[in-house]
C-alpha cells in the first residue's frame, strides 16, 4: 500500500465529485426538500389512524371486546410494556391497553388519546397517565431521510461510478500504472465516505435551521452511526461494481437494491405491526440498522450500549461486503 | 527487451491470437500491423499485462510481467478515458504520483505541446489534444518501453503528422517502442521492425524495407479501368490486379510496360507509377485488402 498513490487517486475522485455541480447540488438539496415537504405535510401532527397498543393476553379481554371492534383504530399487539409506555409518552401510540390488569396508559396532552379514552369510559379500567411532549412525524422521519440520502449517495456514487470507469476505459488506464486494486478501491471508499459525511453534516444543519427537529442524544454517537452506516452502504456499492461492465445493468441492479431498502428499512413508516417476514427481511438490510440506531439516539437519547447491536451489525456488513467485493473485483 | 513465446488468446471458441512468437530488441520501434480483428490489439494488450494470455509466455527483461514492468512501461491505449472534471495539469500530477521515477511535467508539456490547453478540463479537449495528453501520460514515468496502440486512428492528417514527429523524438531518446497500426505508411515511416498479423497469426515479419525488397521486384502502374479496352491483356513483364475502378499493373520493367500501353493507344493522362507499399505486401500475402 503506497499512501502517495492512494492520496493521488483520492484527490482525483474528490475533485471529480466536487466539480460535478449538478450531482453535488442534487445531493445537498434533495434531502432538505424532502424533509421540508414532510414538515409541511405533517405540520398538524395528525396521522390517519388511531394507534392502540395491546399488552398481554387475558380471558377477560372479552370485557373490552366492543372497544376492540372500533373502526379506524389500529390495534397493535405488543410485548415490552416499558418501551410502549415510553411510546405513549412521546405520542408515538395514542393509548396502551394492559388487557391482563385492566388498565391503560394515555398521554394527558394528546387529543387523540383523549378521544380514545372517552370510548373506554364504560369499561371502568384503571387510568395511568403520562404527559411527555409529542414527537412529531418529522422528528421521526429525519433519521430515515438522512439515511436514505446516504444510501443513494453510497450505492450510486461508488457502484455506478466504478462501472462507468470500467466501461469507458478509466480503469484500464489506471491498471497500467503501479496503482494496485487495493489502493484504488480504498481511495474510492475514502472519497465517498468523506463526501457523505460532509454532505450529511451540511444537510443536517440546513434541515435543522428550517425544521427544528428533536435531537437529545450524543452527537459523537450519531457521528459513529453515520460513519459505520455509510461504510456499510459504500461496501454494497463496491460489491455491485466488482464485475459488472454495463452501466445499464449496474443501474438496474442498484435500483433493485435501493428501492426495497428504502421501503423496507423503516425510512417512511414504522415496521411495527407489519408481517414478521417483512420485519426479518428488514434486518438483512444495513439501512434498517443505521436508521434504527440514529432514531433511538436522536429521539430517545439512547447511549452507546443501546445501539451496540446495530453498530456491530453494520461493521459485520461492511467487513463481509468489502471482502467479497475486493476479492471479486476486476479491472476489466 | 520483451519476448513473447507461443501466445494464444481464445474468447468463447474464437481464436483471437493463435500461437504468436517474437522478440522485441531494446531501442527499436516495433510495429504490429494488420486489419481490424487481426489480433494485434489483443496481442499488444497481453504484452502490456492488461489481458492474460490463454497460453504462452511473456518476459520483460527475462522476467514475467510484474511491478517492475508496470514501473518501467508507458502505455497509450487506443480506447481510454480520463476521470471527468479534472484539468490537464491535474491529470499529469495524479499520474506522476503513481510512479517513483518520473519526468518533470514542464518537460512533458514541451515535448507533447500541451501548453495551450494545460488548464483545460479533459472533457473539452479535441481528438488531437487528447492524444497528446495520453502520450504525455504514457511518458510520465520516463519509461524504457512505450506502447502506442493505434495512436493516430481518427486524427486529421496534420494531427497525425504532429504525433509522428513526437514519436520520432521518443525514438531519438533510444526508448523501445511498440506500435500497433493499420496505417501502412505509418509503420513504414516509423518502424524498424514489423510483424504483419491476420486472423490471429503472424504472416510476415522483418524490417519494412527489406520485406518489400524480398517480396517485390516490380513497380505499380495504375490506370482507371475506363481507360482500358474490355479485352485488355498484360504484357509479358507485368500482371494485372483490378480493384475499385482502377487497374493496378505490377510490372518488373516499367519502361517496357509503358511502351506497350502506348502501342495499344491507351490514354496515359491519368497514369501513375509508384513503388510497392506494405499495403501491396498485405494484398500479396493474404489476397485481401488491409482496410476491408
Amino acid at each position: 500500500m503506497s499512501i502517495r498513490r492512494f492520496l493521488a487517486a483520492l484527490q482525483a475522485r474528490n475533485l471529480e465529485f466536487l466539480r460535478d455541480r449538478t450531482a453535488l447540488g442534487w445531493n445537498l438539496i434533495m434531502p432538505v426538500l424532502i424533509v421540508m415537504g414532510f414538515a409541511f405535510a405533517f405540520s398538524t401532527g395528525q396521522e390517519e389512524l388511531y394507534k392502540v397498543g395491546l399488552y398481554g393476553q387475558s380471558d377477560q379481554d372479552l370485557a373490552v371486546h366492543d372497544f376492540l371492534q372500533t373502526r379506524y383504530v389500529d390495534f397493535i399487539p405488543v410485548d415490552e410494556l416499558e418501551r410502549m409506555i415510553e411510546k405513549v409518552d412521546r405520542h408515538q401510540i395514542d393509548l396502551l391497553l394492559d388487557l391482563k390488569n385492566n388498565r391503560y396508559w394515555v398521554n394527558s396532552t394528546s387529543p387523540k388519546g383523549y378521544l380514545l379514552e372517552q370510548l373506554l369510559t364504560p369499561y371502568q379500567l384503571k387510568r395511568e397517565a403520562v404527559s411527555g411532549s409529542e414527537i412529531r412525524y418529522v422528528d421521526w422521519v429525519i433519521p430515515g431521510v438522512l439515511g436514505m440520502n446516504i444510501m443513494f449517495s453510497a450505492l450510486f456514487g461508488v457502484g455506478y461510478v466504478i462501472v462507468r470507469y470500467r466501461k469507458n476505459g478509466v480503469l484500464k488506464r489506471l491498471r497500467a500504472t503501479p496503482l494496485s486494486a487495493f489502493e484504488f478501491l480504498s481511495a474510492q471508499i475514502a472519497s465517498r465516505l468523506l463526501m457523505i459525511v460532509a454532505v450529511t453534516v451540511l444537510v443536517y444543519a440546513g434541515t435543522n435551521l428550517v425544521v427544528d427537529f428533536r435531537m437529545i442524544g450524543s452527537y459523537w454517537l450519531l457521528f459513529l452511526i453515520l460513519v459505520l452506516g455509510a461504510l456499510s452502504m459504500i461496501s454494497v456499492g463496491l460489491l455491485v461494481a466488482a464485475r459488472i461492465t454495463s452501466e445499464e445493468a449496474a443501474n438496474g441492479l442498484l435500483n433493485l437494491i435501493s428501492w426495497p431498502m428504502m421501503l423496507l428499512s423503516g425510512v417512511w413508516f414504522s415496521l411495527e405491526g407489519s408481517h414478521p417476514l417483512v420485519q426479518n427481511l428488514a434486518l438483512a438490510l444495513p439501512l434498517t440498522h443505521m436508521v434504527d440506531a440514529a432514531r433511538v439516539v436522536m429521539i430517545e437519547g439512547a447511549g452507546l450500549a443501546d445501539v451496540t447491536d446495530q453498530l456491530f451489525t453494520l461493521f459485520l456488513f461492511t467487513l463481509c461486503f468489502v471482502s467479497i467485493g475486493s476479492k471479486t473485483f476486476r479491472w476489466e | 527487451m520483451i519476448e513473447a513465446e507461443n501466445l494464444c488468446k481464445y474468447y468463447a471458441g474464437v481464436k483471437a491470437v493463435d500461437g504468436v512468437s517474437f522478440a522485441i530488441p531494446r531501442g527499436v520501434c516495433f510495429g504490429l500491423l494488420g486489419p481490424n480483428g487481426a489480433g494485434k490489439t489483443t496481442t499488444v494488450e497481453m504484452l502490456e499485462g492488461i489481458k492474460t494470455p490463454s497460453s504462452g509466455i511473456i518476459r520483460y527483461k527475462g522476467e514475467p510481467l510484474g511491478q517492475r514492468f508496470r514501473n518501467e512501461a508507458g502505455i497509450m491505449f487506443q480506447h481510454t478515458a480520463l476521470q471527468e472534471f479534472i484539468r490537464v495539469d491535474e491529470v499529469l500530477k495524479m499520474f506522476q504520483q503513481f510512479y517513483s521515477h518520473t519526468r518533470p511535467i514542464e518537460e512533458l508539456v514541451e515535448v507533447c505541446a500541451l501548453e495551450e490547453f494545460l488548464t483545460r478540463d479533459t472533457r473539452k479537449l479535441s481528438g488531437g489534444q487528447k492524444q497528446r495528453l495520453l502520450l504525455a501520460i504514457a511518458l510520465i514515468n520516463d519509461p524504457q518501453v512505450v506502447f502506442l496502440d493505434e495512436p493516430t486512428t481518427g486524427l486529421d492528417p496534420q494531427s497525425r503528422r504532429n504525433l509522428w514527429h513526437q514519436v520520432r523524438r521518443i525514438k531519438a531518446e533510444n526508448k523501445t517502442l511498440v506500435l500497433t497500426t493499420h496505417y501502412m505508411e505509418e509503420a513504414f515511416e516509423l518502424c524498424d521492425e514489423i510483424i504483419i498479423m491476420d486472423h490471429g497469426v503472424i504472416i510476415a515479419q522483418g524490417n519494412p524495407k527489406e520485406l518489400l525488397a524480398n517480396h517485390f521486384d516490380n513497380s505499380v502502374i495504375t490506370l482507371p479501368l475506363s481507360a482500358l479496352p474490355a479485352d485488355f491483356r498484360a504484357d509479358e513483364a507485368s500482371t494485372l490486379h483490378p480493384q475499385d475502378g482502377q487497374m493496378e499493373i505490377l510490372s518488373r520493367d516499367v519502361d517496357a510496360t509503358i511502351h506497350y500501353l502506348a502501342a495499344q493507344h491507351i490514354p496515359l493522362k491519368q497514369l501513375q507509377v509508384r513503388s510497392p507499399t506494405l499495403e501491396d505486401l498485405f494484398l500479396e500475402l493474404t489476397g485481401h485488402h488491409l482496410r476491408t
